[in-house]
């Protein structure tokens, strides 16, 4: 074991977030590692899309804190949250690729907002952002003349723009065929073992959690926070917790709800 | 020989990174040493600086005391790159981070400025060509969509217990309700607005009292429907872009054509004819509102009472007066309704493609009003109404 584990990216302490009067999740603590691609997973309305709302800032704590590389993000003013925003990436569910603009102009616009690069370099680094994911040459056309698999490349592409320390995946499977949810957990792979970027995903896709993850956490709804975590194979195999085993199982046979109707 | 060259600072905090670029010459190699910490926030150095006092058979790129780097270390491999291949000189990184080559593998090598390619710019015979496909494309839409309508009327017709009239009357409803506000204030306000116009001229030959002729007339007959067209166009022409328009970015239009069922039947039929209705019953409406404008005036201040305001303009307006005004606003509110409902349901799928089909359901909108009601004036005019 490492006497000295590397000091965490994101440290996350007695955090309650909800909405209005309705607490969705309770005094949840975890911390992540630099590179370690971590799946938040769980039932539907178990608060993994409201973690990440807190997690990127788009939603304000009850209680608790969030540190990114030991810096509170909870506690942090406009200046120190604009440069906290700088070291992370975000792909949406929907992509949320700005329609009005060409791939190019997605991909530019962070580089322009954060850095004083040149238009002619910011041109490249576009250029260079799209060959990493496989894009090369699509500069000129809006994202309505993409297919999906192009539209979660293209959001990638936009959010590795800054060379962020820790990328923030909502769902990126979403509405894939397999093959292109593979080639996706190619690139995030790749990403990751060539960038060392620090991944968290939100994701319902085993494939993927089984591919990708070192580490998931598991968030239940009535518990109102995390009831595991640790490596899914391990979990899937070892859990005490049947909700757990249950949810991780990937044989339909060995499922606890095989056998039932769909519709009772 | 030797050349070194710091990098400019862009950052001036006291935390800002500091690259370091050496090159050293010895025989034909050229040994490029990249060190300390590569960030975005810079400009990336230029090769050409670089090596312009070498002039190498190789350009080995090795690393030294190599801190944290970025995509301005990979920007600046590229670029030297497609420094040395266009050069014809060897470009050699295998001392380079593993990771590092990787990611410089990944980029495709084209020319020496980077690996953007351009598009030649059009010619006027293709721009030519291209504004004309797309006027034809649009004159092809258009006369389809009418021709799909005037079918979904017919089959309104022909199987009225089909049609969904309670879509239809929501629109009248919605129509009604937005419109009439601002079409009271406007209504009322155009008729002010043509009494002051008539008694300033009037007055000087003792006709006051004819100022209700002339309000009347050029009420009902023009400004009237006119006036109140353009509110609707304004309102609920663009408000059918915008809902139909959404609902095509949302698919929702998409899921109504896969399930077999007629879009232009199903979204644009009520519409249009909900429009065709209300549009010469508020024309009519604002009719009353404008004489009641120019009576306000009259009465407050050409000391013509009401009623004898009221008894010349019956003298002077006759049905067909009205009647043509009537007619006019019935065709203005199918090119509104056609306007909104053509350029919704031909919305590109994009935030900005609503808007501009909203902006264009508008002026298209406006601008059918304006050519109808020329042709209408011409046509009154042979007929002698």
């Amino acid at each position: 074991m490492n006497p000295n584990p590397p000091a965490p990216v994101i440290e996350v302490k007695g955090l309650t977030c909800g909405y209005g009067r309705a607490v969705i999740l309770q005094d949840v603590s975890f911390v992540v590692h630099p590179g370690e691609v971590l799946f938040v997973i769980g039932g539907s309305g178990c608060g993994k899309s409201t973690l990440l709302r807190c997690l990127i800032g788009l939603l304000k704590p009850l209680q608790g804190d969030i540190a990114y590389f030991g810096k509170s993000f909870t506690a942090a003013d406009a200046t120190q949250r604009r440069e906290i925003l700088k070291t992370f990436g975000v792909i949406y569910q929907s992509n949320a690729l700005w329609s009005s603009m060409t791939l190019a102009e997605n991909v530019s616009l962070p580089l322009e907002e954060h850095t004083s690069l040149s238009r002619p370099d910011r041109e490249e680094i576009v250029t260079l952002k799209l060959a990493q994911v496989g894009l090369s040459g699509s500069e000129e056309l809006y994202p309505a003349e993409l297919s999906g698999g192009m539209k979660k490349r293209a959001a990638l592409a936009r959010a590795l723009a800054l060379d962020p320390a820790i990328v923030f995946f909502d769902e990126p499977s979403e509405g894939l065929d397999p093959i292109t949810s593979r080639e996706m957990d190619r690139l995030i792979r790749q990403v990751r073992d060539v960038l060392g970027t620090t991944m968290i995903i939100v994701s319902h896709q085993l494939s993927s959690i089984f591919r990708l993850a070192d580490r998931v956490l598991v968030l239940e709804r009535a518990a109102k926070g995390i009831i595991a975590e640790g490596k899914p194979a391990d979990l899937a195999a070892h859990s005490p917790d049947p909700r757990v085993r249950d949810f991780l199982i990937q044989d339909l046979s060995l499922a606890k709800t095989s056998g039932q109707p769909f519709a009772a | 020989m030797t050349g070194n060259l710091r990098l400019p600072v862009a950052d001036t905090g006291e935390n800002a990174p500091t690259a370091r670029l050496e090159a050293a010459t010895t025989g034909g190699d050229c040994v490029v040493k990249v060190g300390g910490d590569w960030r975005l926030n810079r400009m990336v150095p230029s090769w050409e600086k670089l090596l312009a006092k070498h002039s190498p058979a190789r350009v080995s790129v090795v690393p030294e005391e190599l801190g944290k780097w970025d995509t301005s270390l990979l920007l600046f491999l590229v670029h030297g790159r497609a420094w040395c291949a266009q050069a014809n000189r060897a470009f050699v990184i295998a001392a380079l981070p593993e990771n590092l080559q990787t990611l410089l593998s990944q980029v495709p090598v084209v020319g020496s400025s980077g690996t953007k390619t351009g598009t030649s710019p059009k010619s006027v015979r293709q721009l030519a060509e291209t504004w004309g496909t797309d006027v034809g494309k649009r004159v092809g839409e258009n006369i389809s969509f009418i021709g799909e309508c005037t079918m979904g009327f017919a089959g309104v017709l022909r199987n009225p217990r089909r049609f969904r009239w309670m879509d239809c009357l929501v629109e009248m409803q919605h129509c009604w309700s937005s419109s009439l506000p601002i079409v009271s204030l406007v209504s009322f306000l155009v008729g002010v607005i043509l009494a002051f116009q008539a008694a300033i001229q009037l007055e000087q030959y003792g006709a006051a009292v004819f100022v209700a002729d002339l309000v009347g007339l050029s009420v009902v007959r023009e400004m009237g429907p006119m006036m109140a067209a353009v509110i609707m166009a304004g309102g609920i022409g663009a408000a059918f872009a915008a809902q139909l328009g959404n609902m095509k970015v949302d698919e929702e239009i998409d899921a109504l054509e896969t399930l077999g069922i007629s879009t232009v039947v199903f979204l644009a039929v009520p519409r249009l004819l909900a429009l065709t209705v209300m549009m010469p019953i508020l024309a009519l409406y604002a009719n009353v509102l404008g004489i009641l404008g120019g009576m306000f005036v009259s009465a407050t201040m050409l000391s013509i009472p009401a009623s004898a305001y009221w008894v010349e303009t019956q003298n002077r307006v006759g049905p067909w007066d009205v009647g043509s005004g009537v007619i006019k606003s019935v065709f203005f509110g199918l090119v509104i309704g056609l306007s909104g409902c053509l350029r919704g349901m031909k919305c590109e799928r994009s935030a900005a493609g609503v808007g501009k089909a909203t902006t264009s359901a508008v002026v298209t909108g406006i601008l059918w009003i304006v050519i109808a009601d020329a042709v209408f004036a011409l046509v009154f005019n042979v007929l002698g109404i």
